[in-house]
């Protein structure tokens, strides 16, 4: 048993040093639909003038988790940050295959995205460990305290992994990034809307202080 | 009819953390709500949003689960001490974790000090806390 902890740890430890030779993990982790791939887009649109991950309105689109390689931005004094940015599927508690064929999918089609939806989040749920700082992305129209939410943000906390929290989707009337902030005191949140880029400049800025 | 199972803390404490979550798991499959005294621990509750993963199917489409515990920080001076000292004491005893099966409940809302079940049947708030 000691044996197995000391070889985990040492595992651990070698897999984190190289990781910060290489480059820095960033992960962007949430529910579904919160928004994570429209910012994972946003960034590699602004800065590598390329797309990420596909987007829709029907929940668990991202079920993979996808690695863009070198995104290296800049603020405004000049200074530069590279990292890998990591879009993951959205966590969720119970997904049901009879929704998606409410929003328009086959049966077929449905059940599909619901078995790889479920191997997303166990994938989301696996790749915790890898990241070096993390974006929890919420949509700030929906309730925070969410125990998906809590629970990402606790196994973040306990790993000692860097949050900044987006409240996305501040375009929206019904948004409220008081009540986000209310919810998650003791992190940092910025209120932004990825789809039309608003207030995108501070989440930027934002990132500097997250990624060190 | 919707059944509750309440949970007490000592039938968890003895338990490895996956004999716990699978026992959590076993309940909410046989269609029933617990009410468990305290709370996991956060990579437990991961683990049990894992498993739960795992185990779906067109039959078990997952789980709701809220975790309700006294918020300290709204506590000041020697009402925060005590808190601190029950945290102490008590650790994952303290709080109460509701876990329901998705196809009974349709969402459980903590604003932060109450929380209401609604279940799927008619959408009505069934408790309320």
């Amino acid at each position: 048993m000691v044996k197995a902890f000391l070889k985990g740890l040492f595992k651990r430890f070698s897999f984190n040093l190289l990781n910060k030779r290489n480059h820095v993990k960033l992960g962007l982790y949430g529910p579904p639909n919160g928004g994570k791939s429209t910012i994972a887009n946003r960034i590699c649109q602004d800065w590598l003038g390329q797309e990420m991950s596909t987007v829709s309105h029907i929940a668990h689109e991202t079920r993979e988790i996808n690695i863009k390689e070198q995104v290296s931005i800049k603020n405004k004094k000049g200074k530069q940050l590279t990292f890998s940015l990591v879009d993951t599927p959205g966590i969720a508690t119970k997904i049901d295959y009879e929704e998606f064929i409410r929003k328009g999918l086959t049966k077929t089609e449905a059940k599909k995205r619901a078995k790889e939806a479920t191997k997303g989040v166990i994938d989301a749920i696996k790749w915790l460990d890898n990241m070096d700082s993390v974006v929890v992305v919420l949509d700030a129209t929906k309730d925070p305290y969410s125990q998906v939410n809590i629970t990402i943000i606790g196994n973040l906390q306990a790993r000692n992994i860097p949050v900044l929290i987006a409240a996305n989707k501040t375009d929206l009337k019904k948004a409220s990034i008081e009540t986000v902030k209310a919810a998650f005191p003791q992190y940092p949140v910025i209120g932004m809307s990825a789809k039309y880029g608003k207030n995108v400049e501070d989440f930027y800025e934002q990132l500097f202080k997250l990624v060190k | 009819m919707v059944t509750f199972q309440f949970v007490p803390y000592q039938d968890m404490e003895e338990l490895s953390p996956a004999k716990r979550v699978n026992k959590l798991l076993n309940i909410v499959k046989e269609d029933k709500i617990i009410i468990m005294e305290g709370r996991l621990k956060k990579q437990e509750e991961a683990d049990l949003i894992e498993i739960t993963m795992e185990e779906i199917s067109p039959k078990f489409k997952g789980i709701e689960l809220s975790v309700i515990y006294p918020d300290k920080s709204k506590l000041e001076g020697f009402q925060k001490f005590k808190g601190t000292m029950a945290s102490l004491l008590l650790g994952d005893r303290q709080g109460l974790t509701i876990i329901g099966p998705a196809s009974i409940v349709k969402k459980i809302e903590k604003n932060p000090d109450k929380i209401e079940l609604f279940t799927k049947d008619n959408g009505s708030r069934r408790k309320r806390r």
